[in-house]
């Protein structure tokens, strides 16, 4: 069932002499419930801004993007915020954890955003997501304590602790070396299965993009699927 | 509702949380703060004691607000009888139900010091005379109200005279000798500190005694006498007492005789005069605190850089565009609202400190208590400053883009 739609979506900024510059043209996406995509494209090719785009953090200049056949352009400041809370959880290459805080803060922190008795219970929620990433004897380190792995390990926790329908994942393995970036790898798709979460995965990383079902090229702009990006270049099929 | 409870109680997890993470900065932040709200809080309270001194001199020598003179002349420029004049004044007070009311005469009397006669200033004056004046009697007691009828009249002498005297025990009741036809023993019950500008001996009696023995006197001849009525009343009523009084006066001394009344207390000219030096005293005061204020914007400043990544960081996981506001405002408030309370607490135990308080107050009788209006000031500026200062960051922080924060 897609969740998430874009159609014509475009990105535009201008440059210093006023000229555009077009990042994003035409792109086409339908993202399902439990989804495995990943997009891998050169440096400047655009993928941290299509991330962007899917993570609400950014507005096409062109096209439309529908959240549950919501055109996301009718939405306030607020209900996006409040939807990119509820929905997405990001994962980003350097982490980016909250420096000075431990482990459970950090993982405690998008929690503060919830409502409720999630709100309430936002400590409780946060150990049990760190137990399930092997962390549950690292609550109380600061980042500045742990390793790489470790660290991307807390970011996973942090980024899925709200059961986000979409995790976008921006170079999640970015920083570490292969043997624990498949790891991490391994267990981000373990924890998106269980609760049923879509995984956009942007890398430069052939091995990790070939963990998705499917695959994206982005090319001057434009998202092509992986496999015709390769076919038309006269590689295998 | 239930949001706005959880977005509220997040908030302040959310600003507790950056206090303790960013202790050193938070602890500079608000040692700036604590020091520029103590110094705005105790040149308050030290403008408050200055202003108290200030009053004092004045209420000591022109009287308490509203202090009405009341003098009378006749036709040739002579002062109306003696009687004429006390029989009115003291119909006036019964009339006027007027609680503090002293003549006050200037006079020129001989005492007989153990090394010579010396002719004193003595001045003549009713028991109310030493609330009205504020008189500060050092050693024994200001006029009771039966020492009109000593036999031997009571003084109260400036500490020069006394000093001439040898500096006697009071509880031994020391007397002096007024020299005249038939001289008068005296006792000192009282010592006052010399005025300023005052170089030689001086006393006080009560008139009531001094009536009994004038003829007993010698007197000055080249002195003359001069009187006055004085009156201490609400200011409210001032104004028509003063009419009445005029009015009364006149009619009882008969044609020829004019009547004065009037108010000569620092309060009597309508404009606050001590305006000047509150505005001096608001001007440093306002200086400390921009000078404070400007050293926590200054810090807020610098860690603004890696605030904006956090707060980036926190909008990519839901926080709103006002949440985020909020929170980093709450921050700076609740710590510089901390640091006011530090620093009004650290006003009041360096300026009610005996040692501090004996200093600053010296001369002034009634030290006024910490002005509860500088406490409450320190701390509405420390608020102040703290929403002032919190605004940059939290201006910044709101009209970041979020993907440029997260990678600032």
């Amino acid at each position: 069932m897609t969740f998430l739609q874009l159609r014509g979506v475009g990105r535009t900024v201008s440059r210093v002499d006023d000229r555009p510059l077009i990042i994003l043209s035409g792109v086409d996406l339908a993202v399902e419930v439990g989804d495995r995509l990943s997009i891998v494209g050169r440096s400047g090719s655009g993928k941290s801004t299509l991330l962007n785009l899917l993570g609400l953090l950014d507005s096409p200049t062109e096209g439309e993007i529908f959240l549950d056949d919501e055109p996301t352009r009718r939405f306030s400041a607020r209900h996006r915020d409040v939807t990119r809370g509820r929905d997405v959880g990001f994962i980003f290459q350097q982490f980016n954890l909250l420096q000075g805080r431990t482990a459970l803060e950090n993982v405690m922190t998008p929690l503060l955003y919830d409502t409720g008795a999630v709100f309430w219970r936002r400590r409780a929620i946060a150990t049990e997501m760190l137990d399930r990433v092997g962390l549950g004897h690292r609550l109380s380190s600061t980042p500045d304590r742990l390793s790489g792995g470790e660290q991307q390990r807390v970011a996973i926790a942090r980024a899925l602790v709200r059961r986000p329908r979409l995790i976008l994942a921006d170079e999640p393995t970015g920083a570490l070396d292969i043997e624990t970036g498949e790891a991490v790898m391994a267990l981000l798709d373990e924890i998106a299965t269980a609760s049923d979460a879509a995984l956009v995965t942007i890398t430069h990383d052939p091995a990790i993009a070939a963990l998705a079902t499917r695959r994206f090229q982005l090319e001057k702009g434009a998202l092509v699927d992986a496999a015709a990006a390769t076919l038309s270049k006269g590689g295998p099929s | 509702m239930r949001g706005l409870v959880t977005a509220f109680v997040g908030s302040v997890v959310e600003a507790w949380a950056e206090l303790r993470i960013h202790r050193t900065r938070v602890l500079l932040s608000l040692v700036g703060v604590a020091v520029a709200v103590c110094a705005l809080t105790s040149v308050i309270a030290l403008g408050n004691i200055a202003q108290q001194a200030t009053v004092e001199t004045s209420e000591r020598s022109s009287g308490r607000p509203a202090t009405l003179y009341v003098s009378a002349y006749t036709a040739d420029g002579s002062p109306p009888p003696a009687t004429a004049m006390d029989t009115t004044w003291n119909e006036a007070l019964v009339r006027y139900g007027v609680q503090y009311a002293s003549r006050v005469t200037q006079q020129q009397l001989s005492i007989q010091f153990i090394d010579g006669v010396s002719v004193v200033n003595a001045t003549l004056v009713d028991p109310p005379y030493g609330v009205m004046h504020r008189v500060e009697v050092q050693r024994g007691a200001w006029f009771a109200a039966d020492d009109a009828t000593r036999l031997a009249p009571a003084l109260i002498v400036n500490d020069i005279f006394y000093a001439r005297l040898g500096s006697p025990d009071l509880g031994t009741h020391p007397t002096v000798s007024l020299v005249g036809a038939k001289p008068v023993t005296a006792v000192i019950v009282g010592v006052t500190a010399a005025l300023p500008y005052e170089v030689d001996p001086s006393m006080m009696m009560l008139n009531d005694s001094y009536a009994k023995l004038a003829d007993q006197l010698v007197q000055d001849a080249a002195s003359q006498p001069y009187s006055s009525y004085e009156m201490w009343v609400p200011p409210s009523i001032s104004g028509e007492l003063t009419t009445r009084l005029q009015s009364d006066f006149s009619a009882s001394l008969g044609d020829g005789a004019t009547a004065q009344v009037n108010r000569q207390d620092y309060a009597a000219y309508g404009d606050d005069p001590f305006l000047p030096i509150k505005l001096m005293i608001s001007g440093v005061a306002v200086l400390v605190l921009v000078l404070g204020a400007l050293g926590l914007v200054n810090i807020s400043l610098v860690t603004v850089r890696q605030r904006i990544q956090e707060i980036g960081i926190r909008r990519s996981f839901g926080a709103t565009a006002s949440r985020v506001f909020f929170a980093v405002m709450m921050e700076s408030v609740v710590a510089t609202v901390a640091a006011g309370v530090a620093g009004v607490m650290l006003s009041i135990l360096i300026l009610k400190s005996p040692w501090v308080e004996d200093f600053i107050a010296q001369g002034v009788t009634d030290v006024p208590p910490f002005p509860l209006e500088a406490a409450v000031l320190g701390l509405a500026a420390a608020t102040v400053v703290g929403a002032i200062a919190g605004l940059l960051p939290a201006l910044v922080a709101v009209r970041v883009k979020v993907i440029d924060a997260i990678r600032y």
